[in-house]
């Protein structure tokens, strides 16, 4: 095991005094942060304060463009040179203010008192330098050890980690690493020289589930044991409600709402938090009521409104409102920036549910399955070596399943297990190996081109990232327009233009917004174009491929809701592909996971959440964290291990007995059945 | 990657073999041959039959697809002919011009790599500073001057400051190594400025593009000294486009000098391929575009394999 010391200097530049204990390691003073930008100058964090303590969990939570990022890139004084700059304020760090250092002292701080985690673990890592040395180089530079030295505390350090194999992985480069593994290797530099304070910038966030359960717990574990203390950035208030001990939420570079984590997830005190948590599908509870969402988007921050940030989408908005709220200590030990907070405490006014439960789900006509997946094979042929060997990709091993009309069926699995690809295969983008899709009774794989052109029509799809699948160069007018034309669905410009702007209604946004650009739109807004655009076809079914993973929570929900409005008012179907079993939860009606190109367990979704048979459902569901301190702290250490094997060599068997807890030899050598296990809940294991 | 190398080598064979048809052919297209410009190009009186001689001692009389299959046959012996103009073997006349060519193109390489390396990363650290606009400056006046007129003002800015020409005969290297860079330093200065040019455009603009890449803000919240971020961070992944470049640049100065050349009075494979051209000397023609065609294959398989050796993510099977 790594040998535990505090890293105190010995000769004790800055000792701490008596009190020294008392002083918050880490204190954000009044802190405000401008960027200059083409569109003027952005206030991205305005008038900021907090404070870590030592060995302590902060959670920074906000949505996109909040300021959360923008503040950690502060602290650890990396913004960027040339446009982003602090304005005011103090940084105070184990008593010395970070703002005041030259730029040598303060990169003696980084990497060895403050070292920082980022995001994205796949563009982290010097792609062409060795592990090895990355990991190495804080040792070297700051604690001056030999190459011999560092390199022994490197494989450490990868072990700490749980990185197997690291005397070899330590020549590796990071392409040989998976996502995960890269993650690792980054808290690994992060400990490297024992630092006092960890910045983790959404470190999961480009994760699978298992996987970021994983990470999570480890970097808790590592925290605790080396009286580290973290500042947690995520926009995913599950991850939050099991670490932190403190939560800050930031709405539109200022601070909302800061407490206890307890506190915040059971008493929030100001409109936004309230907002938040309830906007948030829970994976905990069952879905089938209308998502309470936060209507509007929030402010551009270059043209901020006057007053509270977020008194337009706010239901408790009172005249009160339009003079910034000061920041108020709330009956639960924190602080609101909210009038009203005393109000909101005492009870006596009540979240203004936005509409009235719509009515139940859509109705599920329980006749002829709308379309119908039976035994669906893709493999991908890959070559590798000089002659062009070829290797073979599973993508998608003999899957079947039925959509009924009005029903929305959920896809889940993890990156890789084939869930786009059936969505792909389903509309026709893929050719598949083998096996067959029936759409209304008819055989898609034999259909004449006609019949293959007015399928076209009626299956339509959602993609993930609103910004890459617009076309950059038309207006929103042209992109939903586009299939009125092609199909002749609507005759003439006004017609069309009238179409138009009814889809864009129907979509909720205005008729004038047709002569935007998508660049002109945000996330949100843009995902509405392409559920226009898909709308315009007037199609029976929906291939909703992660169509709400890239958005901000608030925005999310709206997103969710809107889907569901839509299924009830045109009678829709949904294929609803997803790594988020909280969304699905919500969403569908019923749910098949997939791993590695199979299917493991189709069943109601209530079965499935409330009772799931397969171990892999089980143990997906228990990475997922849910946004509740109360469950989460109680629960115990995540079990699932290990990583997703290779879809090129794909495990004998069971595909799943590699991580399996309750794998036997049998699972090693036939593959499973999907079987009835009860009625309509089908599962593939032998042990379930 | 031994295994991707030889694959490589061997597809070099199909690309040669392309030119190698393109080009005697197209030169056929061309009215007229070698033996009437030598024959009658001054306009001198000869009769048809010493021409039809000539022609025959020539091979020219043969049906072309006859002489393509001589010379397809001379080019798998690596026999490339004679130059039907001197009567000396092409590999002959070309050695010499070639060893001169080379050396220029080496030298042109190694200034303006030399030069353009530091140039493009200062300007690139100091975007935006005078020394940013100053390297602007200097960089876009050596894609917009043209070499051979920037060759000119040099030949007289030494004639005018040190009364100093051109040597008419070029001394190889390794006859006398001082009369020889003295010589050719300044067409490689010539030439080498636009390359230089070319090339510190394309490190700056890379290298700002590494400076926004994650690792580089990894590197910096490691604590990592600034100097060790710009050359062990960033300028090793800036580099990899800049190798492309260098090498289209380098094949390109093998046979592109053509006015250069005869600015500086040097006898290259630039002066020669002119020469060639007006004096319809097919096969010594074909032998040079072969010896170009050659050059910007091999430096592309070169700069491929650098590739792999610089950034593991590539490997080759």
């Amino acid at each position: 095991m790594l040998d535990v010391q505090p890293t105190h200097d010995a000769g004790g530049a800055h000792a701490a005094g008596p009190d020294g204990d008392r002083q918050p390691l880490l204190a954000v003073e009044d802190l405000h942060v401008e960027f200059s930008t083409d569109a003027g100058t952005v206030r991205a964090v305005e008038g900021l304060s907090f404070s870590v303590d030592r060995g302590e969990v902060v959670a920074i939570v906000g949505e996109s463009g909040s300021g959360k990022s923008v503040t950690a890139l502060s602290i650890m004084r990396l913004l960027p040179a040339r446009s982003g700059r602090v304005t005011r304020g103090r940084i105070a760090f184990d008593g010395r203010n970070l703002l005041d250092l030259d730029g040598e002292q303060m990169r003696q701080i980084r990497g060895r008192d403050i070292s920082m985690i980022f995001q994205e673990p796949m563009t982290s890592l010097n792609p062409i330098l060795q592990i090895g040395l990355q990991i190495m180089e804080p040792l070297q530079i700051h604690l001056g050890l030999d190459e011999a030295q560092a390199r022994a505390r490197a494989v450490e350090l990868m072990r700490l980690v749980g990185i197997p194999d690291a005397e070899r992985r330590l020549g590796q480069y990071p392409h040989q690493f998976s996502g995960g593994m890269r993650q690792r290797v980054m808290i690994a530099i992060g400990l490297a020289c024992n630092p006092k304070l960890i910045i983790a910038d959404e470190p999961t966030t480009a994760l699978d589930v298992t996987i970021q359960a994983q990470i999570l717990e480890l970097m808790k574990d590592l925290s605790r044991k080396l009286d580290i203390a973290l500042i947690v950035i995520t926009h995913n208030l599950g991850i939050v409600a099991r670490y932190a001990d403190r939560v800050i939420v930031l709405y539109a570079a200022r601070m909302a709402e800061q407490g206890p984590a307890e506190a915040i997830f059971h008493r929030p005190r100001h409109p936004y938090t309230m907002g938040l948590l309830r906007s948030v599908p829970r994976i905990d509870r069952p879905g089938g009521a209308r998502l309470e969402t936060i209507e509007g988007l929030p402010p551009s921050l270059a043209a901020p409104p006057s007053g509270c940030r977020f008194a337009p989408r706010c239901p408790y908005r009172i005249a009160g409102c339009d003079a910034q709220p000061p920041l108020v200590a709330t009956d639960t030990g924190g602080l609101s920036a909210c009038v009203r907070t005393a109000e909101i405490a005492a009870g006596s006014i009540a979240w203004a549910r936005a509409a009235a439960d719509a009515g139940a789900k859509a109705q599920v006509a329980a006749d002829q399955p709308l379309l119908s997946v039976r035994g669906l094979t893709k493999h991908f042929v890959v070559s590798t070596g000089l002659l062009g060997r070829a290797g073979r990709v599973r993508a998608v091993e003999d899957v079947s399943f039925d959509v009924r009309p009005g029903e929305t069926l959920g896809l889940v699995g993890e990156s890789g297990c084939g869930k786009t690809t059936v969505g792909r295969l389903i509309l026709r983008l893929e050719e598949p190996t083998s096996g067959a899709i029936r759409f209304e009774g008819r055989d898609l794989l034999r259909a004449s081109e006609g019949e293959l052109a007015a399928m076209r029509r009626k299956v339509q799809v959602i993609f993930q990232d609103p910004y890459s699948s617009l076309n950059p160069r038309m207006t929103v007018g042209q992109i939903v327009g586009e299939p009125l034309r092609v199909y002749d669905l609507a005759q003439g410009d006004a017609a069309v233009r009238a179409r138009v702007g009814d889809l864009l209604g129907q979509v909720g946004l205005r008729a004038e917004m047709a002569v935007r650009y998508p660049h002109q739109l945000s996330g949100g807004q843009r995902q509405r174009v392409g559920i226009a655009r898909a709308l315009a076809m007037e199609p029976s079914f929906i291939v909703c491929d992660e169509a709400v993973s890239a958005l901000d929570v608030s925005i999310q929900g709206q997103i969710i809701n809107l889907l569901e409005d839509l299924q009830r008012a045109h009678g829709l179907s949904y294929l609803f592909i997803a790594h988020d079993l909280a969304v699905v939860r919500h969403i569908s009606m019923r749910v098949v996971v997939m791993y590695l190109g199979r299917v493991m367990e189709v069943a109601d979704r209530d079965a499935l959440y409330r009772e799931p048979l397969h171990p892999y459902t089980k143990l997906l569901l228990d990475a997922a964290p849910v946004p509740d301190p109360t469950v989460e702290k109680a629960r115990a250490p995540r079990l699932i291990t290990g990583e997703l094997p290779s879809p090129l060599a794909p495990p004998e068997g069971c595909v799943f007995h590699t991580r399996c807890p309750l794998a036997g030899p049998e699972c090693r050598q036939a593959v499973p059945p999907l079987r009835e296990a009860k009625p309509g809940h089908h599962v593939a294991c032998v042990k379930a | 990657m031994l295994a991707y190398a030889a694959k490589r080598i061997l597809l070099m064979i199909p690309t040669l073999l392309g030119v190698a048809v393109l080009v005697f052919f197209m030169l056929r297209v061309v009215p007229g041959d070698v033996v009437e410009v030598k024959l009658r190009g001054d306009g001198g009186n000869v009769s048809q039959e010493t021409i039809e001689m000539e022609r025959r001692r020539l091979g020219l009389d043969k049906p072309l697809l006859a002489q393509f299959g001589d010379w397809m046959v001379g080019l798998v012996t690596l026999d490339f002919g004679k130059s039907m103009w001197t009567d000396r073997p092409v590999v002959e006349e070309i050695g010499t011009r070639l060893e001169l060519s080379l050396q220029v193109a080496i030298m042109a390489t190694i200034i303006a790599v030399l030069i353009a390396v530091p140039l493009g990363t200062f300007a690139a650290l100091m975007r935006d500073t005078w020394v940013d606009y100053l390297a602007r400056i200097v960089t876009i006046g050596g894609l917009a001057i043209p070499s051979f007129w920037f060759g000119m003002l040099v030949m007289l800015t030494l004639l005018g400051l040190f009364n100093w020409l051109p040597p008419i005969t070029f001394t190889p290297l390794h006859v006398d190594p001082w009369t020889n860079l003295v010589q050719l330093i300044w067409p490689a200065m010539a030439v080498g400025y636009r390359y230089c040019a070319v090339v510190a455009r394309m490190v700056r603009s890379s290298l700002l593009e590494v400076f926004n890449e994650d690792y580089i803000r990894t590197a910096r919240a490691k604590g990592v000294y600034e100097k060790l971020v710009i050359v062990r961070h960033a300028l090793r992944n800036a580099l990899l486009p800049a190798i492309t470049v260098i090498g289209l640049e380098f094949a390109f100065l093998i046979g592109g000098l053509v006015v250069t050349e005869q600015v500086f009075n040097l006898n290259g494979i630039g002066v020669l391929f002119v020469q060639s051209v007006s004096r319809n000397d097919f096969t010594l023609l074909q032998g040079l575009v072969m010896l170009v065609a050659a050059f910007y294959v091999v430096i592309n398989l070169a700069v491929d394999l650098l590739y792999a050796v610089f950034d593991p993510r590539i490997r080759y099977r």
